[in-house]
């Protein structure tokens, strides 16, 4: 081992440094996507398959008609949807605690970043995913059915603020996870559920009105009926208010992981 | 300037384990330091402050006068830090590793990539740079961690444990490459089971045990707070029992030699005539090299855990 002269850098400002910093972040999280393509694209596209050819081809044909469209029309938003939000939770729940369990969190700690943007890193990284494969899922979706695109925006916005949504949950739940039992629970036992009673594969006017009021409380509702607006200009549920639950959960979600960085909570302990 | 200060740190646990009490500590700009103590002691607890892995209880942390309190940023930058335990990600391969810590303190990619050959270079890892990391061996995956802890150039390296599990080539080597590091202007601060390391190595020391500094001196002073030292003389004809010679203690060693402790009122013309009465030859001598072991035991044996103060000495 010698020591020669090192190349010196030049001291870049902090915004410049910071933007490296991110930048880092999200190229690492990317490549991981990459390097581990058969278990972060490779599933998600076959289930997406299934449902389609199960639901849309074979049992949608006798359901008939929703609201003016196939029923496959219909549940492609939904199943696009689904695929975000398990895949951005998904990324980050497991890329944050693996980071944690093999200590390799440690190189982003020990180094001068400011905690929101490690969130903003891990929650960019959860996006990018969640929107790699909603995409696949959709060039799937157009093999079984056309899809017309009603209101461009709010595609965006819904797909957007939803990946950004459950990035940030996952991260809460790395967060707090002590063991790999604690981070496919959460997806297992809440976000399955929650999704598929979400309005992915009907209407909630379909349901008596008991069970209608009970799916208004499921936040995944507002987020699927957005996405459906964007592409089928028809939704169960007040738009304007979709989109101010979204905007208000990330904002809060967001806060609540850049506090729990800063108090240290399962990293720092 | 003071590249490390460290004011009534203070760390407890959340199951109440009180791992430091209060330490202040201050390592001079430049400097070749030793943090040592038992298992336990507090050492990597107050590593991990001082790296922003621990959150501390109460105290202030100084990293060349930055604050970690109010100048985070600053302080991190100053510092490298080569952890105990292997903490960097196993799937990924040696020249990811060295580029995306480069990344993470705000050095551009192209710049990185230089540097990480520079680093690659001096730490013989040239050829494992497409490795993917869980495949180099245990020396290797030691240098890793310095050459990251080393890419964005630190001017203070804080090594926990670096040679443990290495064996005596690349350890050497190593104390070789960190001596040079430290000449070249690299304040060092190093913790050590092998006290031998921290002997040849280091110009200050501070024991720690129980969460508090029992120590804390420049390393030559520290050993002259022995008031004796062993020397092991290798005889012409190996002895079968040890010599009498009275005023010393003498014993023998498993080959044949002998080892004497001789105070500092004694000298070893008294001994060498003394076995050249005997008709004994002595054909070779050297320093038993354990004397910072010996300090170090009667340090932390000779202290109250309590008060951190001496213990009495026991009556008879």
């Amino acid at each position: 081992m010698n020591t020669a002269t090192p190349v010196t850098a030049a001291v870049l400002p902090r915004g410049d440094r910071r933007w490296v910093g991110f930048r880092t972040i999200v190229i690492r999280e990317f490549s991981r996507i990459v390097r581990i393509w058969g278990q972060t694209i490779v599933p998600p596209a076959i289930t997406a398959t299934l449902y389609f050819i199960i639901f849309g081809s074979l049992i949608g044909r006798r359901i008939g008609d929703m609201g003016g469209v196939t029923y496959m029309q219909y549940i492609a938003p939904g199943l696009i949807m689904m695929s975000v939000i398990t895949n951005s939770y998904g990324n980050v729940v497991s890329s944050f605690f693996g980071a944690k369990f093999g200590r390799h969190v440690e190189e982003l700690l020990v180094a001068p970043l400011p905690n929101w943007l490690i969130v903003l890193g891990y929650i960019a990284g959860g996006v990018v995913r969640g929107l790699l494969v909603g995409l696949v899922v959709t060039v799937i979706a157009l093999f079984f059915t056309h899809l017309h695109v009603e209101h461009l925006l709010a595609v965006l916005a819904a797909v957007l603020l939803t990946a950004v949504i459950f990035s940030l949950l996952g991260f809460v739940n790395a967060v707090f996870a002590k063991n790999f039992d604690q981070i496919s629970f959460v997806p297992t036992f809440i976000l399955t559920p929650m999704t598929y009673l979400g309005g992915v594969f009907y209407s909630i006017t379909m349901l008596p009105d008991w069970a209608q009021a009970v799916s208004k409380a499921n936040p995944i509702l507002y987020m699927v009926n957005a996405f459906r607006y964007g592409f089928l200009g028809q939704s169960d549920v007040n738009l304007g208010l979709s989109f101010a639950l979204m905007t208000i959960a990330a904002a809060a979600l967001f806060g609540l992981c850049v506090w729990l960085m800063e108090k240290g909570t399962g990293t720092r302990e | 300037m003071k590249a490390l200060s460290l004011r009534q740190l203070s760390k407890t646990y959340r199951n109440g384990v009180h791992a430091l009490k209060g330490i202040d500590l201050d390592v001079e700009q430049g400097d070749f330091f030793a943090l040592l103590g038992p298992n336990g002691a507090g050492k990597t607890t107050a590593i991990g402050i001082i790296a922003s892995l621990v959150n501390k209880t109460a105290g202030q942390v100084l990293v060349f006068g930055h604050d970690i309190d109010t100048d985070i940023e600053a302080a991190k930058a100053c510092l490298g830090l080569v952890p105990q335990e292997i903490n960097f990600n196993q799937f990924e391969k040696v020249s990811t590793i060295l580029v995306n810590q480069a990344g993470f303190y705000g050095i551009p990619r192209r710049l990185a990539k230089e540097r990480m050959e520079v680093w690659l270079h001096k730490l013989q890892l040239r050829e494992k740079r497409d490795a993917v990391s869980r495949s180099l061996s245990g020396g290797m995956k030691r240098r890793l961690m310095i050459a990251r802890a080393l890419i964005h150039e630190p001017r203070l390296l804080i090594l926990d444990e670096p040679t443990a599990g290495v064996d005596i080539e690349v350890r050497r080597s190593m104390w070789e490459f960190l001596r040079q590091l430290n000449d070249r202007g690299t304040t060092i601060i190093l913790t050590t089971h092998y006290l031998e390391e921290a002997e040849n190595l280091c110009r200050n020391i501070a024991i720690i045990d129980e969460g508090r500094i029992i120590e804390h001196d420049r390393m030559a002073t520290v050993l002259r707070k022995l008031h004796s030292e062993v020397f092991v003389l290798n005889l012409r004809q190996p002895l079968s029992t040890a010599p009498d010679l009275p005023g010393y203690a003498v014993k023998l060693a498993e080959d044949g030699s002998i080892e004497v402790e001789v105070t500092k009122a004694q000298n070893l013309n008294d001994i060498f005539a003394a076995l050249s009465a005997r008709g004994l030859e002595v054909v070779s001598m050297r320093n038993k090299a354990n004397r910072l072991e010996e300090l170090f035991m009667r340090l932390v044996e000779g202290r109250d855990a309590e008060t951190g103060q001496p213990k009495p000495a026991a009556s008879a």
